[in-house]
């Protein structure tokens, strides 16, 4: 149930958050301040989303086969390959390494 | 409307939103696998692509949820990446002139890749079928291929033998990529995870990852008192 009221309220929310940015007078976006906070939040969410999706566990710290598949992820990156190579063959060398180990 | 896009231009747009639906909605085959590896169902992950429909934010409620963390801040994390979407609204909003219930149905497509094959367009009616093919197929595509990613995740048993838990990592750093164009966002970034590292240990799960958004307040605001002196030279 939990679930679905997350679901709902960050969908909607996101709707709502697309919306505003329509509707809002673009002297908004001027201040400085705003524009570069706004721009930098993604950059630091992902960074920390990837971080601790890779090493946590709960609430410990373990270097896994996941490693090894973000070593993929940036090998297929750095070679320009396409989002869905680089999503399905990181899983690919993680499900390997763990086979291996 | 008083300007007429030459057919010419007019295919070339429809041609190039069309290949960005098509790449960027295939990709919703991975967010169904992992959503349903999260320990979402099927219809909860469906909902998500339908309701949510921006990719990032999906694959970071899913996330929280994957490691433990409470759904609710799975879906705060997830608003907070989703406020980038008010800034693509701000930029867009001038050059569709969208007003009404256009506007209200247009706010569901604004997402990075309607954004991205629209804001360089020229002209209004360009600009509007850039947005309107880009996003209507993304949208669709993205749904069916959720859909698909679902089902099928559903069927393979433990995603861990399938390295799917490793698949949401790389998701968020292919995401990431292409923003760390510069030294600050690399800075950022770094900093960023080195502060959800080390407050893993210490705070419940999904905490981690909101800390860090502290990181990106933090250098927002001292780099503007940085530069402040140089303003008044």
């Amino acid at each position: 149930m939990t679930v679905w009221a997350a679901v709902l309220v960050a969908g909607i929310g996101c709707y709502l958050l697309k919306l505003a940015g329509l509707s809002v007078p673009a002297s908004v976006l001027d201040r400085p301040v705003v524009a570069r906070v706004a721009d930098l939040i993604p950059v630091a969410l992902l960074a920390a989303l990837v971080a601790v999706q890779v090493v946590g566990d709960g609430r410990s710290l373990v270097a896994d086969a996941r490693l090894v598949g973000l070593g993929a992820a940036v090998v297929l990156l750095v070679l320009r390959a396409p989002f869905l190579l680089v999503v399905f063959g990181s899983a690919l060398v993680a499900a390997l390494a763990r086979l291996l180990t | 409307m008083a300007e007429q896009l030459d057919p010419a231009e007019r295919t070339g747009i429809v041609r190039d939103g069309l290949g960005v639906g098509i790449a960027t909605g295939a990709y919703g085959t991975s967010f169904g696998a992992v959503s349903v590896a999260a320990g979402l169902d099927v219809w909860q992950t469906c909902v998500l692509s339908l309701l949510m429909f921006t990719g990032a934010s999906q694959f970071a409620l899913v996330g929280v949820v994957a490691s433990g963390g409470a759904p609710m801040s799975g879906a705060l994390t997830a608003l907070l990446l989703g406020t980038r979407n008010t800034l693509y609204g701000l930029r867009l909003a001038p050059l569709l002139g969208y007003a009404g219930w256009r506007r209200a149905a247009a706010a569901h497509l604004v997402i990075d890749e309607s954004t991205a094959m629209s804001v360089t367009r020229e002209s209004r009616p360009a600009a509007r079928l850039g947005f309107l093919v880009t996003g209507g197929s993304v949208f669709l595509l993205w749904n069916l291929a959720t859909l698909v990613g679902a089902l099928a995740g559903t069927v393979i048993g433990d995603p861990r033998d399938y390295g799917l838990d490793a698949a949401v990592g790389a998701a968020f750093l292919a995401l990431l990529w292409p923003r760390l164009d510069t030294t600050r966002n690399r800075v950022v970034a770094v900093a960023a995870a080195a502060v959800a590292i080390g407050a893993v240990p210490l705070t419940a799960a999904g905490v981690p990852v909101l800390v860090a958004a502290g990181v990106a307040l933090l250098a927002g605001v001292l780099r503007t008192r940085v530069e402040r002196p140089e303003v008044g030279r």
